[in-house]
């Protein structure tokens, strides 16, 4: 065993000594190799990050929303609504949500305005509003500050800032306006009793389905969506960026694949010569596939080292600069917020399999055949 | 300590260039003593060296390293053989570019996984048995001839192989390094190293260090 540390030490030894002697093309290779392990982590590390990030969000969000359609277009929920759907089993609560786009002419841009539900920690006095953080700092508004909005009817509202969310919510909360059930009506000219959609809450995640079916059969005109088909569209939505992102990045990558194939399975004649000569000396075939086999796993391993390292820096401290319009969509109201943390396992594996495991193979293949060749070559040059 | 019986050697066989290059080579060559193959290029001496020295197979006949056969045995025992009892000094010294005088010295021993220290203490004590201590660190294309030649023997000697085998040794040297190499050859035979060398360079043959001297011609002793 000692033994065999002791030759591996040596052989990886050689192969470090044997990489120093063409320091530009090895550090060449090693930063392009760096380059495309750090896109394609970038891409794998912040979407699965953001979809992670979902249904952190979504996980406290009601089971089930009912929404009213007329003529197949969202619709208000008139009074009476909610008595009508009755005592369904399986559901703990039902509840009257209020929300509403507003479009800021200042800003152009959209915001969201919403009534927090009762027993929120949040609940504005009648006046005041809680705002988001991207909307706070695209107005320049702090806590104490006033501003008026001009509604549809042409009135306009002047509201003080209580407070504005946390940074933490940006993802969701950039451009959301918190006020109260009356500021709201009073807006939005909506009637009491009158509803955007109707949260449902159940207990049983099993039951949520039946109990969908239920409501689609009671109230024809309603649609409910589940939390569920929720999530389902933000995983295709992330899906079909991260796609959209490896698409574009494919040139790179078959590029890097033809350049590295050829960088690692093309040998020069020189390298050749040192083959024969380390086999003359009382090399095994075996011994000169070993030392290339490191060669090429301390190459691709340390580019992948790298690459990764600085895709988590640069997902996970930096925001994703480069991938941010791509991935996280586009908005007036950009969320400004950095991801928690998240190494999958799984896709690091992937990865790994993709990038170390191809070169270390183009590596090994073609010194094979030249190390088969007979050491008295070496006698006859 | 080495017997060779009716060796023949072809090369690229049964094909329209098939060219014999050892034609029924019986010699024996005996321990501790320096032994030159002697004759004009092309009469096999090189090849009769790589046989003997385990870097090729015989086509036929038999060769026997202290009694054993070894003619018939697969590539990887031979490579074993290679390490322990032969160190090589090649014609063209085939260093390896790039690496420092002491790395090149080191290498033959790599696959064996002894202690790194010692090798490196080994290597760097054949360097300055050589006189090459203090170019120890330096890369050997920045080295001149002879220097190169002192680092391809250091290597040959670095597993302490019995026997030592050098092919033309002197071909790429002028007079005053020719005279320095048959002392550090002198040295070798007094520690009792057996040496097999090749050469058509009377400075060589005609050299007292040289015990016994065979004549070649034509892939035969002649």
């Amino acid at each position: 065993m000692n033994t065999w540390i002791e030759k591996q030490k040596a052989l990886i030894d050689f192969t470090l000594a044997s990489l120093a002697r063409r320091k530009i093309r090895n550090l060449g290779l090693l930063l392009v190799y760096a380059l495309i392990v750090f896109l394609l982590a970038s891409v794998m590390l912040f979407t699965h990050a953001l979809r992670k990030e979902a249904g952190q969000v979504l996980a406290n969000s009601p089971e089930i929303i009912l929404q009213r359609l007329v003529a197949g277009r969202h619709d208000l929920i008139p009074p009476g609504y909610l008595e009508k759907i009755g005592r369904i089993r399986g559901v703990q609560k039902k509840q009257g949500r209020l929300w509403g786009y507003y479009y800021d002419a200042v800003l152009k841009a959209n915001y969201t305005f919403m009534v927090p539900q009762p027993g929120a920690l949040l609940v504005p006095d009648p006046g005041k509003i809680a705002i988001g953080a991207a909307l706070a700092r695209m107005r320049g508004l702090v806590p104490g500050n006033t501003i008026s909005f001009r509604s549809y009817s042409g009135k306009l509202f002047t509201f003080e800032v209580a407070s504005v969310l946390p940074h933490q919510s940006e993802l969701v909360s950039a451009d959301l306006v918190l006020l109260g059930e009356e500021d709201f009506r009073a807006f939005f000219e909506l009637p009491p009793g009158h509803y955007t959609d109707i949260a449902l809450s159940v207990a049983n995640p099993q039951e949520v389905r039946n109990i969908a079916t239920k409501l689609a059969a009671q109230l024809p005109d309603s649609r409910p969506i589940l939390r569920e088909e929720v999530l389902r569209t933000y995983e295709s939505i992330f899906n079909w960026r991260e796609g959209i992102v490896l698409v574009l990045l494919s040139g790179a990558i078959l590029a890097f694949a033809i350049f590295a194939w050829e960088k690692a399975s093309g040998l020069s004649a020189e390298e050749k010569r040192e083959i024969g000569i380390l086999k003359a000396i009382g090399w095994e075939t075996g011994d000169v596939i070993k030392m290339k086999f490191w060669e090429g796993a301390l190459v691709s391993l340390a580019a992948f080292l790298l690459g990764y390292i600085a895709a988590y820096l640069h997902v996970f401290r930096f925001s994703s600069l480069l991938f941010e319009p791509v991935l996280k969509g586009w908005a007036v109201l950009y969320p400004r917020f950095e991801l928690t943390p998240e190494v999958d396992g799984f896709q690091v594996a992937t990865l790994f399999l993709f990038t170390v495991f191809p070169y270390a193979v183009a590596t090994v293949v073609p010194i094979w055949r030249a190390a088969i060749t007979d050491p008295d070559a070496v006698m006859r040059v | 300590m080495i017997e060779v019986f009716e060796v023949r050697k072809a090369f690229n066989q049964g094909r329209h260039n098939e060219y014999w290059a050892l034609n029924g080579i019986s010699l024996s060559i005996e321990a501790k003593k320096v032994t030159a193959l002697c004759g004009p290029s092309g009469s096999g001496k090189t090849t009769l060296l790589t046989i003997i020295g385990c870097l090729a197979r015989p086509t036929s006949g038999r060769v026997r390293l202290k009694g054993r056969d070894i003619s018939g045995l697969p590539e990887r025992f031979l490579t074993g053989i290679r390490r322990t009892t032969f160190g090589f000094v090649f014609q063209q010294f085939n260093l390896i570019k790039g690496l420092s005088a002491l790395d090149n010295v080191m290498l033959p021993a790599y696959p064996l996984g002894g202690d790194w220290r010692a090798l490196r203490a080994r290597a760097e004590s054949l360097l300055d048995s050589l006189g090459l201590g203090h170019r120890r660190e330096a890369r050997v294309e920045w080295l001149s001839g002879g220097e190169q030649q002192r680092v391809a023997i250091a290597r040959a000697l670095v597993n302490d192989p019995e026997v030592l085998i050098a092919d033309e040794p002197t071909a790429n040297l002028d007079t005053a390094l020719s005279k320095e190499f048959l002392a550090i050859l002198e040295r070798l035979a007094g520690q009792g190293r057996t040496v097999l060398l090749t050469s058509h360079d009377p400075l060589v043959v005609e050299s007292a260090v040289v015990d016994r001297v065979i004549n070649m011609r034509d892939g035969q002793i002649v």
